[in-house]
């Protein structure tokens, strides 16, 4: 069950994240990324990483992605056009060059990742490891993540509102 | 007995039941507003209307299915199936009593326990916010892309408080099943004061009961909070374009939303399906009473009718409740019904509240929704639950 599971997601995954770059039209990229999100989630979720399932689920596709989708909704962005020529440059060297891309990243996954493989369901990470991990070992980034959210909150504000 | 025979008996079970809850929850509201308002209500189909959900369905069913020429084709049919996909899908994690025994089969009375449970309902209300944002934007139409981008801002800002109201009483139930919540909160104070979250130590959480219920009107777009479909500025918001079951797939999303958050306010606050003083007290017998008192007033005005016809439906409905009460009284129904009886009626006076307050509040103006979300609810409900971590802290020491 858990191997038929996990390929069709993963499919899913691929094929959402394909539409999202050909899509001409901002809400349909928009939704397609949603997609991306709603089967990277069930992946976690066979590895056994509920938490992480529900919090992609919350955070990505609950909240940040209805942000984007409203913004695009109320600048009521229309098609994109494509250009009318497109440069025989990129053409010639668009295609030899995203190979390249995916040969070093196929061995620089191959060589960073662990001895041994993982099997469906085997990694506990529950909200109570997770806080745990968060709270004791990743303390630090954490804390600095949550200044530098903050940061980009204040700069926000700043940028949007000319007078305080 | 096989897993997945049990598992559909108890789908198809919940399922039915929260479908006729559905239909007959609007027969409640028309007749609650209808009754606040010095008005009889729907009246004719029926005794007391009773048959009017089935009257509306079939209408709903037969009417015209109308896609406008101006649409965007597969949003616009997407949103109405997503909003109520999404509502139903959340019923699927609520428990409504305990371990039960059938026949010797062991059950528990819920479809499936997660870990995490209540995150899992917050996710799908998160994304439900797409079904009626993608309904406002499809229908190419100004008045319901206003609902629909008005829907979009509320439910984010809402879902704010509302989730921080929500992580209060986790703090005291340290978990985040459902059904371990709701075990958390077994127990009496002294003998009689029932432990819900509501009234737990170190620090009850009434304030964050009064909060969520602020940030659940608003998560399912009711009065006072209902501007995405303000229909003295709108037409009716998002859904202007839709007729048909897919007009009726909005009506049922936002009345499941409204189940299932109600159902959450009774898990999390105030017990779940424990009853509010115990056994020893005689909690087992109050719905024998009700429902005895009940047909007992039904039987004396279908003796003495107001109207002709109160002869014969006040006595039918007296037998009815007079059957009920019986059936409470049997000791083998017994661990199944009043389980199921403290949580309906805990639900059902909460969504109550919910048509209540839709007969007596107005509606607020935009900028005060938002101000009342930014700059009141979401402090307010920051500092209630650093103080309740606090307690929580001090006291497990």
């Amino acid at each position: 069950m858990d191997p038929i599971l996990f390929f069709i997601f993963a499919a899913v995954a691929v094929i959402c994240a394909i539409s999202l770059i050909v899509q001409k039209h901002p809400i349909k990229s928009a939704l397609s990324l949603i997609g991306v999100m709603g089967s990277l989630a069930i992946l976690y979720l066979l590895l056994g990483a509920e938490f992480i399932a529900a919090a992609q689920l919350i955070v990505y596709a609950g909240a940040i992605m209805v942000l984007f989708v409203f913004v695009i909704m109320l600048l009521n962005a229309g098609e994109e056009k494509s250009p009318a020529r497109p440069s025989w440059f990129a053409k010639l060297l668009g295609i030899p060059l995203m190979i390249a891309l995916l040969g070093i990243l196929s061995y620089v996954i191959q060589r960073a990742a662990p001895e041994g493989s993982l099997a469906f369901g085997e990694y506990t990470g529950g909200a109570r490891e997770v806080g745990r991990a968060l709270f004791t070992t990743y303390l630090l980034p954490f804390e600095i993540t949550s200044v530098l959210i903050l940061i980009a909150i204040l700069g926000a504000v700043v940028l949007a509102k000319k007078e305080l | 007995m096989n897993f997945f025979l049990l598992s559909l008996i108890k789908v198809g079970l919940v399922a039915a039941v929260l479908m006729t809850t559905l239909a007959y929850l609007q027969w409640v509201e028309r007749k609650v507003i209808a009754h606040i308002q010095l008005r009889v209500g729907p009246s004719r189909v029926g005794p007391h209307g009773l048959l009017q959900p089935l009257a509306d369905v079939i209408k709903l069913i037969t009417k015209e299915d109308l896609i406008p020429a101006h649409v965007n084709k597969f949003f616009y049919l997407m949103a109405p199936i997503l909003a109520v996909a999404l509502a139903l899908t959340s019923i699927s994690v609520i428990p409504f009593g305990p371990q039960i025994n059938v026949f010797g089969v062991e059950t528990y009375m819920q479809l499936t326990d997660l870990n995490i449970g209540v995150l899992v309902l917050l996710a799908i209300s998160g994304l439900s916010v797409y079904g009626i944002a993608l309904a406002g934007w499809a229908s190419n139409n100004k008045y319901a892309l206003l609902g629909g981008l008005r829907a979009s801002a509320q439910m984010i800002s809402y879902e704010l408080p509302l989730a921080l109201a929500i992580a209060s009483p986790l703090l005291l139930h340290n978990s985040l099943s459902l059904r371990e919540i709701v075990n958390a909160q077994d127990g009496y104070y002294f003998g009689f004061l029932a432990r819900w979250a509501i009234f737990q130590m170190p620090m009850p959480q009434i304030f964050a009961f009064i909060l969520f219920m602020i940030g659940a009107f608003a998560e399912t777009n009711r009065i006072p909070f209902d501007l995405p479909e303000a229909e003295n500025e709108l037409v009716a918001g998002f859904h202007t374009e839709y007729s048909s079951m897919k007009f009726a797939a909005f009506f049922m999303a936002e009345y499941a939303n409204m189940i299932t958050i109600c159902a959450l306010a009774t898990i999390l606050f105030l017990g779940g399906w424990h009853p509010p003083f115990p056994v020893e007290l005689g909690s087992g017998y109050v719905p024998s009473a009700i429902f005895g008192m009940a047909a007992a007033i039904a039987l004396f005005h279908g003796l003495n009718p107001a109207r002709p016809k109160d002869r014969f439906t006040l006595p039918v409905f007296a037998i009815a409740f007079f059957g009920l009460a019986i059936a409470f009284a049997i000791p083998v129904l017994n661990s199944i019904l009043l389980p199921l009886f403290w949580f309906a009626s805990k639900t059902g006076f909460l969504l109550f509240l919910f048509i209540w307050v839709r007969g007596t509040l107005p509606r607020f103006r935009y900028d005060q929704l938002m101000r009342f979300a930014w700059a009141w609810l979401f402090p307010v409900s920051v500092v209630h639950l650093f103080a309740t971590g606090l307690l929580v802290a001090l006291y497990s020491n």
